[in-house]
């Protein structure tokens, strides 16, 4: 291991000094461990540079036997699916109000579960297509196999059907993500469902106990709610943690308002099942996390959404030397996305104190590629990245959290400006009037700069992008204030 | 003697209201005048202007509507069981819109007596600069004195009155808005809904101003399942970016508005059946044609509502060719403690934001020590046709001419929104461009 580095500062030597590169037998000049959004983006922009590329993607079955295809986290089990089946929901809203403005069609609607499932797998079937296509035309050479380290600049490809090679690189880049968390409980991969299963579940899921309160949970719970399904959270502690608190609670009672029921301060401890059958029937049993308090319920599916893990323990990393934080499994970096070996870099979910989102991937990926290659030197802004919660009342976010903000800056130099607003749209269905929510933290001392942008209600995120642009170019409140409206719209709150 | 008023607002609509509020707020003694002569066809509303009543908001709830028309067949889609057919009823719509917009009119008239505005529902005229006569709907006469007047009285739709029928059996913005079932209670109002299968309106636009409401209306009406056609003399959306435009209408065409493109008609005549015949030219075959409607609605621009206020008296200047009311950049006329917001001030933009920012924006600097002007520059807009436009800032052909071709670069992308996948709807003009 300690060849390896020399090797590269050689090189780099012999770069600096204007000699080209001493040729290496390496089969590839950059090979990706992960075809997700982070390794696809950084495989195709070093592809243009006209570099000789693979990619390895595998995905190792779910404990219920579920796999997909290539485009990772995102296109096969995250943001795609779930924001179609998002929007399914939000329709089935839309067939509610549509009566009050006068459209008439039978009371009874009710929704199949497999004709939206299908759709949404036929759309995501289209994806994994376009993005093999998209490599190929590109001349990244992909291979759907579980890419290791063995050793310095090598890695061993191992397909389904249990053929190994062996495979050599100058740089390597890792972009394996992470999979969604199990309790450890009696049970748990037996009977449970995750994210991982939900999107291409061949049967509707019935009455669902959804575990966890993070993003996933949420959103998740609200759609299957959204669709006409019972739905029930628990919930170990607080709600969206991480996400500004005052908004999370709101999010909260919105769900609960409307259906959701919410178990608070309670996990599992046992799932045990009834009766077997598509779904069946599950019995949970769950302990209070302030006493000793045991309840019991029966539902037809649990989904678990506590969590995921960076899939970074058993890629043979100890082999190569890449240090990761034991307690997490993420990857430390440096702002240029290089891990402690020189040669190999990392993007996307795995990266320690980033956020784990599908831009943020891409974008990394690029830019890496790009100083790489390209000459440039532009790295990747982790500040002010906007995201959103696609809650039934969704949630738009970019910068700071209240408690986060006074934190940082102290509660003195900082102002909350905020407000409640009707959208238009809901008034003549009589919706509620007192949900929507907006709120903007400036920075008292920096000319009352907009440091963290919220806003809860229909279209969060078609909002938010705009919002994040201006953050990004400092603005200040005076600047929003003096910003005309577009009327009539949410936004111009 | 003293005036009686600080500040008198003639038009309580975005611009006047907001005006008035703003200062009563630096405790000063304001009144709002506020009166709606009723349309040709006799109709009227309350308080609030044209945004509240006839415009931004009826129109932008009616645009939801035939959106979630479109939401039900994307619905099927995403697996909804929803039993064919399925149809709209537009007095519900109409009834639901309507309670809403008086829902606002009552809102306005509390707000005003909470901030202690006095408020008149009278038709104002100028006796001199510092006076106003208002006169009611019964013909009692009210004399007002302010130290400041400001004149936020808008615009009304035009008519094309050369056209033989078009004043009589037309209706404008201002009637469709409020149109109910019974034919009773609004005589020589033709109804879209009327024998659905034949329920066909024509819209002509003359697209010099206000084309968006008539590409608006056309589009919610085609949503709302009317069978919709748009007549317009030149090109669509005069003012906005060309090629945006025509993504616009394109999409129109393929959502099933029909559009006749350089046609201008030339009468319009009632049938028997109580239809209306109309004739037009159409100028690129250079040939008559005509066809029959149920209504017929025009959407030529909108006039300042200037005539009976008698501005010639107090020497208050309009521009010779719109007849809008010239203003500096501080809202004020030609004539001193005379001053002017919204879309009857020449040259700014017919958007009730700018009216309402302008308007508090004036009253601060009467009545607050404020010197802070309002800025017109990217007022940021959007065009609530079925397949929405937001814009800022220059139109393609502006920049060029401004910049010059090679100072301009271009961006550009089409795009398909996600949801537009599963429901198997055409993103073809989905475009954005900087």
């Amino acid at each position: 291991s300690v060849q390896a580095p020399k090797e590269d500062k050689l090189q780099k030597l012999l770069e600096m000094n204007g000699h080209t590169s001493v040729p290496h037998s390496y089969d590839y000049d950059l090979i990706v461990i992960g075809g997700g959004s982070g390794g696809l983006a950084a495989a195709k922009e070093a592809a243009k540079y006209e570099k000789k590329v693979m990619v390895l993607d595998f995905v190792m079955p779910t404990p219920l036997g579920n796999s997909w295809g290539l485009g990772g986290t995102c296109v096969n089990v995250g943001c795609i699916p779930k924001k179609l089946m998002h929007q399914a929901a939000l329709l089935g809203q839309a067939l509610q109000d549509s009566r009050k403005y006068g459209w008439q069609f039978t009371e009874q609607v009710k929704h199949n579960w497999m004709t939206m499932t299908e759709s949404v797998q036929n759309y995501i079937g289209s994806l994994n297509w376009g993005y093999r296509v998209s490599l190929r035309e590109k001349n990244v050479t992909y291979e759907n196999a579980y890419g290791e380290f063995v050793g310095p600049h090598t890695v061993k490809a191992r397909n389904k059907r249990g053929a190994e090679k062996l495979y050599t690189a100058e740089r390597f880049l890792i972009a394996t993500g992470e999979r969604p968390r199990y309790l450890g409980i009696p049970g748990d991969k037996e009977y449970c469902i995750s994210s991982d299963d939900l999107f291409s579940l061949p049967y509707c899921p019935g009455k669902t106990l959804v575990v966890g309160a993070s993003y996933v949970a949420l959103e998740c719970a609200g759609l299957l709610a959204g669709l006409g399904l019972h739905v029930t959270v628990m919930v170990r502690s607080i709600l969206l943690r991480g996400f500004d608190q005052d908004i999370a609670n709101k999010i909260g009672e919105y769900m609960e308002e409307h259906g959701i029921s919410f178990i608070r301060e309670f996990v599992p401890i046992k799932v045990e099942q009834i009766e077997k059958g598509t779904p069946g029937r599950l019995k949970v049993t769950a302990r209070s996390t302030t006493g000793n308090q045991i309840i019991e319920g029966e539902y037809n599916t649990v989904l678990l959404a506590i969590g995921r893990d960076a899939c970074t323990r058993k890629i043979g990393l100890d082999k190569v030397g890449v240090k990761i934080n034991e307690k997490t499994g993420k990857i430390p970096v440096n702002d240029e996305e290089q891990t402690n070996v020189p040669y190999i870099y990392a993007v996307g979910d795995i990266l320690q104190d980033k956020l784990e989102l599908t831009p943020v991937a891409i974008q990394a990926g690029r830019l890496l590629v790009q100083r790489l290659y390209g000459g440039a030197t532009n790295k990747c802004d982790y500040v002010n990245v906007p995201t959103t919660v696609f809650t039934p009342l969704e949630y738009g976010a970019c910068g700071y959290s209240e408690e986060t903000a006074v934190e940082k800056f102290g509660e003195e130099n900082i102002e909350v400006y905020h407000s409640h607003f009707w959208p238009l749209e809901w008034t003549v269905p009589s919706r509620d009037n007192n949900k929507c929510y907006a709120k903007i933290i400036c920075n008292i001392r920096d000319n009352e700069r907009v440091i963290g942008f919220h806003v809860l209600g229909p279209s969060a995120g078609e909002i938010t992008q705009g919002f994040a642009a201006a953050m990004k170019c400092g603005l200040t409140k005076e600047q929003l204030d003096s910003t005309i409206g577009i009327h009539p719209v949410c936004a111009e709150v | 003697g003293k005036n009686e008023y600080d500040l008198l607002v003639i038009g309580g609509g975005s611009g006047g209201l907001a005006c008035a509020k703003e200062a009563a707020q630096f405790g000063r003694k304001v009144a709002v005048l506020d009166y709606v002569e009723p349309s040709p066809q006799g109709t009227k509303w309350g308080l609030g202007g044209t945004c509240v009543n006839v415009g931004c908001i009826p129109k932008k709830l009616m645009h939801q509507a035939a959106l979630l028309g479109s939401a039900l067949k994307d619905a099927q889609h995403y697996g909804w069981n929803i039993a064919q057919p399925v149809h709209h009823t537009w007095s519900v719509m109409a009834q639901a819109v309507q309670n809403y917009v008086k829902s606002l009119n009552w809102g306005h008239r509390v707000q005003l007596q909470d901030k202690k505005v006095k408020y008149f529902n009278m038709k104002g005229s100028f006796s001199d600069p510092h006076t106003v006569r208002g006169l009611t709907k019964a013909g009692k006469e009210t004399v007002v004195t302010a130290e400041n007047i400001v004149i936020a009285t808008g615009g009304r739709p035009k008519y094309l009155t050369h056209i033989a029928g078009a004043l009589e059996y037309g209706i404008t913005s201002d009637d469709l808005f409020w149109l109910k079932e019974s034919p009773g209670k609004t005589p020589l109002v033709y109804y879209p809904f009327i024998l659905h299968l034949y329920g066909i309106i024509a819209y002509i636009s003359l697209t010099d101003a206000s084309p968006d409401v008539s590409l608006e209306c056309a589009g919610f009406l085609t949503g709302l399942g009317l069978d919709t056609t748009v007549m317009m003399r030149s090109i669509p959306l005069r003012g906005f970016d060309q090629q945006m435009a025509s993504l616009v209408t394109e999409h129109m065409e393929s959502y099933g508005t029909k559009i006749l493109k350089k046609c201008f008609p030339t009468k319009v005549e009632k049938l028997e059946s109580n239809r209306l015949q109309v004739t037009w030219k159409n100028t690129d075959l250079g040939m008559e044609e005509t066809d029959s409607f149920n209504t017929v609605m025009w959407a030529v621009g909108r006039a300042p509502d200037t005539e009976t206020l008698n501005l010639e008296t107090v020497g208050v200047k309009t521009n010779s060719e719109t007849g809008k009311i010239i203003v500096d950049a501080s809202e004020a006329t030609s004539v001193p403690h005379i001053f002017a917001v919204g879309d009857i001030t020449e040259g700014r933009p017919e958007l009730t934001p700018t009216a309402i920012a302008a308007g508090k924006l004036l009253a601060r600097r009467l009545f607050g020590q404020s010197s802070e002007l309002m800025d017109y520059e990217n007022v940021p807009t959007t065009v609530f046709t079925p397949l929405e436009y937001g814009c800022v800032g220059l139109s393609e052909e502006a920049a060029v001419q401004c910049y010059g071709s090679d100072n301009v670069e271009v961006y550009h992308a089409c795009y398909k929104p996600l949801e537009f996948t599963v429901a198997e709807r055409d993103a073809t003009q989905c475009y954005i461009k900087v």
